[in-house]
C-alpha cells in the first residue's frame, strides 16, 4: 500500500498532569475516509487538536506527508493543505458569513480561486449565500456546521479533519452534512479523518475506523467488520 | 448660545484626542485582555519625538519655510517609532508571559510604564519642552464661534486617523485576522493566523495612534512634559471603558464623549475648570457601577473587536 499522508507513533499529550492520551498510533492513507470512534472524553478530540499542533504532543511523532509536524506551529499547517473543523464549530461570531469564509482562505493570494472556492460553498449551502451579511454567531446549529466545513473547503484541504459535525443537529441536516462530506471525498480526492460518537454513521461512511477508550486505540479495522463486531455493536451502537 | 458652540468646539476637538488614545487601550484588551498599563508612554514618547523631530527640522530652517510638510514628517516618523517601541515592549515585557495569569501581566505592564515614563525623564529631563506653534496661530470666525488653525489639524487628522483605522480593520484581510485572532485564538491557528504578529501589529497600531495624539496635545498646549501620559491616559482609560472595552467604535465614542463632558463641565459648573479632571473619573466609576459593558459593550466575558 501507499505511503500513510498522516501518521501518529506513539503520541502522548497531558492536559497539566492529566494524561488525555497515552501513546496514540494511527496510520491515514491518501484519499480514504478514516473516522475515530469513542465515547465522551475518549480523547478523540484531543488527538485532532494534537495532529493540529494547538495540543502539544509530549511524546511520539505526528508525521504529515512524511514530515514530522509535532514540533511545527500550528498556523503554518493549513497551507499545507491539513485542515480540521473542530468541535463546537468554532465561527468567529462577530465575523460575518462571508468574512468567516475569507478566513478559511487567509493564507491563500490566488483571489480567483478564492471566488470559484466562495461560489462553489455557496452552492453547496444555499443558506449560507442567503446570510452571507449576518454576523455568524446568529446562525442555528446547522448553519454553523455548514459554515464550518465551508470555511474548511474554502482553505482547499488534502487532508480533512471533522470533529463530530453530527453534535447537537436535527437527523435531516446530519444526512445532509454527511452527504457532502461523502462528495468533498469523492471529487476531490481528500483524505477525511472523521472523529463521531455516532458510530453508526461514521462507520456507514467510512473505511477504515479506530475505536479510542481512555486515551488508547483498543481496536482499528475495517469500517465493515467494525459495523460487524458484537463488542462494538454493544458499546457503540446500542446493541 | 456662541458660548456654548465655542465649547461644543473645543469639546470635540478634546474628544479626538482622547478617542485616538483610548483606541490602544481597547484594541490591545480587545486581543489579549490586558490592560496595557504602559499605553500612556506611547503618548508622552509621541509628544517628545514630535518636539524633537520638528526642533531639529527648525533649527535647520525648514520649519520657516515648510511648516506644514515638517509636521507631517515628524508625524510619520513619530508614529512609527512609537509603533516600534510598543512592538518592543510587547515582545520584552507581555509575550513571555501569554501563558501566565492575567494579573502578572498586568503588574508587568504597570512595571513597563515606570520604567518608560523614568527613561524619558532621564533622558529629557523634567521640565515642560516647549513645542513651535507659530505656524499653527489664527484661526475662522464663523459667527462669533472662533476655530483655530490648531482645532482644525486635530480634527481633521482625527477624522482621517478614524477613517483609515475603520476601513484597516473592517475592509481588509489583515483587520478580518484581527478581529478573528480577537475572537478566537484557537481557530484562528486553525486557519492559518500568526497569532503572534496579529498581537504585535495592534500595539503597534494603539501606540502609533497615541503618538499622534500626543504630537497634537503638544501642539495644542505648547509644551509636553515627561508624566504627560498620566493623567491623559487614564481619562482615555476610562473612554474606552465608557464605549465599551474591546469595542473600537465604542472606545472613539467613548473619547468624544469623555472631551465634551470635560468641557462642557468646565464651562457649566461652578468652579468646574478648577476640578476638570474629576468628570472623566466620575463617569469611569458610574460606568463601572451601573453599566460595566459600557456602551457598545454586550458581554463582559466575552471579547469584542
Amino acid at each position: 500500500m501507499a505511503e500513510p499522508i498522516l501518521e501518529m507513533q506513539g503520541v502522548t499529550a497531558h492536559y497539566g498532569r492529566i494524561q488525555a492520551l497515552k501513546g496514540i498510533s494511527l496510520k491515514v492513507f491518501p484519499g480514504e475516509i478514516v473516522t475515530i470512534i469513542g465515547a465522551n472524553g475518549a480523547g478523540k478530540s484531543t488527538t485532532l487538536m494534537t495532529i493540529c499542533g494547538i495540543v502539544r504532543a509530549t511524546a511520539g511523532e505526528v508525521r504529515y506527508r512524511g514530515e514530522v509536524i509535532s514540533s511545527q506551529s500550528p498556523d503554518v499547517l493549513p497551507a499545507r493543505g491539513l485542515i480540521q473543523v473542530p468541535e463546537g464549530r468554532r465561527i468567529f461570531p462577530r465575523l460575518t458569513v462571508s468574512e468567516n469564509l475569507d478566513m478559511g482562505a487567509f493564507f491563500r493570494k490566488d483571489e480567483d480561486g478564492i471566488r470559484r472556492d466562495r461560489d462553489l460553498v455557496f452552492e453547496l449551502f444555499p443558506v449560507l449565500k442567503e446570510r452571507r451579511r449576518q454576523p455568524g454567531g446568529t446562525l442555528s446549529g446547522g448553519e454553523q456546521q455548514m459554515l464550518a466545513i465551508g470555511r474548511a473547503i474554502m482553505g482547499r484541504p488534502t487532508v480533512l479533519l471533522l470533529d463530530e459535525p453530527s453534535l447537537g443537529l436535527a437527523p435531516l441536516i446530519v444526512q445532509q452534512i454527511f452527504r457532502i462530506v461523502k462528495s468533498i471525498s469523492e471529487e476531490n480526492k481528500t483524505t477525511i479523518v472523521l472523529v463521531e460518537q455516532n458510530a453508526n454513521l461514521a462507520l456507514n461512511l467510512a473505511s477504515r475506523g479506530y475505536v479510542l477508550e481512555t486515551g488508547s486505540v483498543v481496536l482499528e479495522d475495517d469500517a465493515r467488520a467494525l459495523l460487524e463486531n458484537p463488542d462494538i455493536r454493544k458499546a457503540y451502537l446500542g446493541e | 448660545m456662541e458660548y456654548f458652540f465655542q465649547q461644543f468646539i473645543n469639546g470635540i476637538t478634546l474628544g479626538g484626542v482622547y478617542a485616538l488614545f483610548a483606541l490602544g487601550y481597547t484594541m490591545v484588551y480587545g486581543i489579549i485582555q490586558l490592560i496595557n498599563f504602559a499605553h500612556g508612554e506611547f503618548f508622552a514618547a509621541g509628544g517628545y519625538v514630535g518636539v524633537i523631530v520638528l526642533s531639529f527640522l527648525g533649527a535647520h530652517g525648514y520649519m520657516g519655510t515648510h511648516p506644514w510638510l515638517c509636521l507631517a514628517f515628524s508625524l510619520v516618523l513619530t508614529m512609527g517609532y512609537c509603533a516600534m517601541l510598543a512592538m518592543a515592549v510587547e515582545k520584552i515585557a507581555y509575550k513571555p508571559l501569554r501563558r501566565s495569569t492575567r494579573l502578572s501581566v498586568l503588574l508587568s505592564a504597570l512595571g513597563m510604564s515606570i520604567f518608560l515614563q523614568n527613561g524619558l525623564m532621564l533622558t529629557q529631563g523634567v521640565y515642560d519642552k516647549a513645542y513651535p506653534t507659530a505656524f499653527v496661530q489664527g484661526g475662522l470666525d464663523i459667527g462669533g464661534v472662533r476655530i483655530s488653525i490648531m482645532q482644525l489639524l486635530i480634527l481633521g487628522l482625527t477624522a482621517v486617523l478614524l477613517f483609515i483605522l475603520n476601513a484597516l480593520v473592517f475592509r481588509t484581510r489583515i483587520g478580518k485576522a484581527m478581529r478573528a485572532t480577537a475572537q478566537d485564538k484557537v481557530m484562528s491557528a486553525l486557519v492559518g493566523i500568526n497569532s503572534n504578529r496579529i498581537i504585535s501589529l495592534t500595539f503597534a497600531i494603539g501606540a502609533g495612534l497615541a503618538a499622534a495624539a500626543g504630537i497634537m496635545v503638544g501642539l495644542y498646549y505648547g509644551a509636553v512634559r515627561y508624566d504627560m501620559g498620566f493623567v491623559p491616559g487614564v481619562k482615555a482609560f476610562a473612554a474606552a471603558v465608557l464605549g465599551g472595552i474591546g469595542n473600537i467604535t465604542g472606545a472613539m465614542l467613548g473619547g468624544f464623549i469623555i472631551g465634551m463632558v470635560e468641557i462642557m463641565a468646565a464651562a457649566y459648573v461652578p468652579h468646574g475648570g478648577e476640578y476638570k479632571d474629576v468628570f472623566a473619573f466620575i463617569i469611569l466609576i458610574a460606568v463601572l457601577y451601573f453599566m460595566p459593558t459600557g456602551i457598545m459593550g454586550e458581554n463582559v466575558d466575552d471579547t469584542r473587536v
